[in-house]
């Protein structure tokens, strides 16, 4: 659904990422790990066309968006939970779904939003709340319900773990896993956390220095030694 | 014992903190007054002469230094119930001396010797004495009680405004009618509500899209041009006009537009300021067309369906009293201009509040959040900043091409910085994006120094002054309450309202901008 094949992207004069090759199929979850610095969240964002690959392509349901504008690449059918959540802080938590649903048509709209706060239903307490004002977890939810709220082919996660309590990560990662098994969704997911994001995935990817290191599925790849040395000593458990 | 001597160090050191403090506050008063009130200009034969006013310098000093220490007292909480009855006995005695014109032994007149002055020092008076003894009863509230009070009041307020829209509504309708309506306050009236037109347009930009636009009196001047000189040229009406002006002004908004796409906050400011400087200097330096410095006069007044407000009708027409049978009156058209501009800022206030409901108004505020996560939803930054610039200035254009017909007569002097601080002062203080807020801001702002024109200079030092306590008391503007556009049960509301056909237009997300 989703190839990315020999991508370099540039920061200035910094290269980020140095020949990516990853593949996404339908109805998957792929995880991709590495650590900080090894242009996970470059990648998800050369994907958004921000920033633009200098070399290689990406192909999206054999469209190539290698070139296109985000805002052309969204309305193909990928939604995007960005890093560190960038919901709208003044806006209510109804208003930030309503903003999700941008490209799609409003006939579904109430489905979509009951959908949503089906997935979340602390939402719907929040519903007419500023999201400036919901905690950490919370915000994570309305990130991914608003990016749901597009109806997208490819929802693509960054680190929706970060800066969250064992207990919501939990939480998240199982909406996740709901999303995927009850509505099909295809899902990349950026994360840290290796531990929980290869449990969840179908396949994973780990990268480091802009490259990718290894793949397999995510059985796998949690029982390879090195992984485990890498990524998942220590806190690995939890 | 040590901690005897601690203490009695402690309030030594306090107290010389507090002198300076009173010092300093002196210091400042008196430099500031020696060039507003120290000079004065007297009559001295053969022409005018310059005296000094030292005793009015030291007068002025004198008083902000007991007002600071009066604050001091407060702050501290020391004997406030003496800070309470001074500024009592000041207010009252002031207060007596105005009503009754009565002087009390010796020189006690007051620097300013100016009875607006004096009320104003009564009412601050009054303020002070209410300020202190509410504190002697309630000796907590810090300042984020205080803002979490007023944010309440906001809301409040807000939720008024559901009635106070329709109720300041009906006051703007029935003004000009009632009995103590004379020419001048319907002529402050029309200038207020122009400014509340600008304010509103402003808002579209500033308030909801988040632009920071320093130069919106460009539109304005280009309304108000592009008015003029149609109307020379073409000897077109004011009607028809009105919307090429908006159409032009709206075209500027989008030439605008463009270059500065890229630059946000300070960076987009400092551009759109320079673009405003551009359009007054073109204006002041294109002779051929805008005839510069001189101004374009005999500009079309406005007809009421066709028929113009004059005493003597032309060759074929018929005048607005010929019609209705009435004796000619020249506050007519005073009346009728005053309606007009109602008509339209009540036009730019319905459109705002009806775009703030649609995908576009969404994309705005949304845009004014988060820009990054407005791509990664599919939003097109470039399309939606530019309609915000290109419709913020169809309405400056709008109020431009009225304010053109309204004086008859631009030049280039109507457009400067100046106009575009006052409609920026007015949205801030108003709270950004607030339409209640900028009706209130404007008639502080606009209408109050029209009815204390008396006091010339000082407008602007009281401006200034209201600027500041505004800052201090409400840093988002009066009234810094955003109103939610969609709430959870409301979905459910529009079923019953407008039938289940399709419901969801109404309230769901429609296709990307």
């Amino acid at each position: 659904m989703l190839s990315i094949s020999g991508v370099h992207t540039f920061y200035g004069s910094i290269q980020a990422l140095r020949g990516v090759d990853v593949e996404i199929n339908e109805g998957e979850i792929v995880s991709l790990i590495g650590a900080n610095g090894a242009g996970k969240s470059t990648l998800l964002m050369t994907v958004c066309g921000n920033p633009r690959a200098a070399k290689g392509s990406i192909k999206f349901d054999g469209r190539d968006i290698t070139n296109m504008p985000t805002h052309e690449i969204i309305h193909n059918g990928i939604a995007q939970s960005p890093e560190g959540r960038r919901i709208f802080p003044r806006m209510t938590v109804m208003e930030n779904l309503q903003m999700g649903a941008t490209t799609s048509s409003p006939e579904h709209f109430d489905e979509d939003i009951d959908k949503v706060l089906e997935l979340f239903p602390i939402l719907k307490e929040r519903a007419s709340q500023r999201a400036g004002t919901l905690s950490g977890g919370e915000q994570q939810m309305l990130a991914i319900g608003r990016a749901l709220m597009s109806r997208p082919k490819l929802l693509l996660l960054d680190e929706p773990s970060l800066g969250l309590a064992p207990m919501i990560v939990k939480q998240i990662f199982e909406v996740i896993r709901d999303i995927n098994r009850l509505q099909n969704m295809t899902v990349f997911l950026v994360e840290q956390n290796a531990f929980h994001a290869l449990r969840l995935a179908h396949r994973g990817y780990v990268m480091a220095n802009g490259q990718i290191l290894m793949t397999g599925t995510g059985q796998e790849l949690l029982a390879d030694e090195k992984v485990r040395a890498a990524y998942l000593e220590g806190g690995g458990t939890a | 014992m040590a901690s005897i001597t601690m203490d009695a160090a402690g309030s030594n050191s306090k107290m010389r903190d507090h002198a300076k403090e009173v010092l300093i506050t002196g210091f400042i008063v008196a430099m500031l007054a020696v060039p507003i009130v120290g000079f004065h200009i007297t009559d001295v034969t053969g022409g005018v002469g310059l005296a000094l006013r030292f005793k009015e310098v030291a007068a002025a000093a004198i008083v902000a230094m007991l007002g600071r220490i009066g604050l001091i007292m407060m702050r501290e909480h020391i004997a406030l119930m003496l800070v309470a009855a001074l500024s009592a006995l000041v207010a009252g005695a002031i207060a007596l001396q105005l009503i009754t014109g009565y002087q009390f032994p010796g020189d006690t007149r007051l620097p300013f010797n100016d009875p607006v002055i004096d009320w104003l020092i009564v009412v601050v008076s009054i303020i002070y004495a209410i300020r202190a003894a509410w504190l002697t009863s309630h000796k907590t509230g810090t300042q984020e009680s205080r803002e979490k009070a007023m944010d309440q009041i906001g809301a409040q307020v807000q939720k008024l405004s559901l009635l106070l829209g329709p109720i300041l509504l009906i006051c703007a309708i029935l003004l000009p009618m009632m009995p103590f309506a004379g020419r001048r306050l319907v002529d402050v009236a029309t200038l207020v509500v122009t400014y509340i037109m600008l304010g509103w347009g402003l808002n579209i930009v500033v308030g909801l899209a988040g632009l920071l636009d320093l130069g919106y009196v460009a539109f304005y001047a280009v309304g108000a041009y592009s008015f003029a000189l149609l109307a020379n040229h073409f000897d077109y009406g004011f009607w028809i006009c009105l919307p090429l002006a908006g159409l032009f002004a709206a075209s500027f908004g989008v030439i605008l537009g463009f270059p500065v796409l890229r630059l946000r906050g300070d960076y987009l400011a400092i551009v759109t300021l320079g673009f405003g400087e551009m359009i007054r200097v073109i204006l002041l330096n294109w002779y051929e067309v805008t005839k510069g410095p001189d101004g374009l006069s005999s500009i079309p007044r406005p007809s009421f369906l066709g028929m113009p407000f004059k005493r003597f009708a032309a060759e074929g027409q018929e005048t607005f009293h010929t019609f209705f049978n009435i004796d000619y009156n020249s506050g007519h058209r005073v009346t009728f201009l005053y309606y007009v501009i109602l008509a339209m800022a009540m036009i730019t206030n319905f459109f705002t509040m009806r775009i703030r409901k649609l995908p576009i108004g969404r994309s705005w505020e949304a845009l004014r959040e988060d820009e990054i996560a407005c791509r990664s939803l599919g939003i097109n930054p470039t399309n939606t900043k530019l309609t915000a610039f290109g419709i913020g200035a169809m309405f400056g254009g709008f109020a431009g091409s009225f304010f053109a017909t309204r004086q008859g007569f631009i030049s280039p002097e109507s457009f400067t910085f100046i106009e575009s601080a006052v409609i920026l002062a007015i949205v801030v203080l108003g709270g950004m994006g607030s339409q209640v807020g900028v009706v209130i801001a404007a008639i502080l702002l606009i209408g109050a120094p029209e009815f204390f024109r008396e006091l010339q200079e000082y407008r602007m030092l009281a401006f200034g002054a209201g600027m500041v306590l505004i800052m201090i008391w409400r840093p988002r503007g009066l009234l810094a309450h955003r109103e939610p556009t969609m709430h959870l049960g409301e979905r459910r509301r529009w079923f019953g309202l407008f039938g289940s056909a399709k419901p969801a237009t109404q309230s769901g997300g429609a296709p990307g901008s």
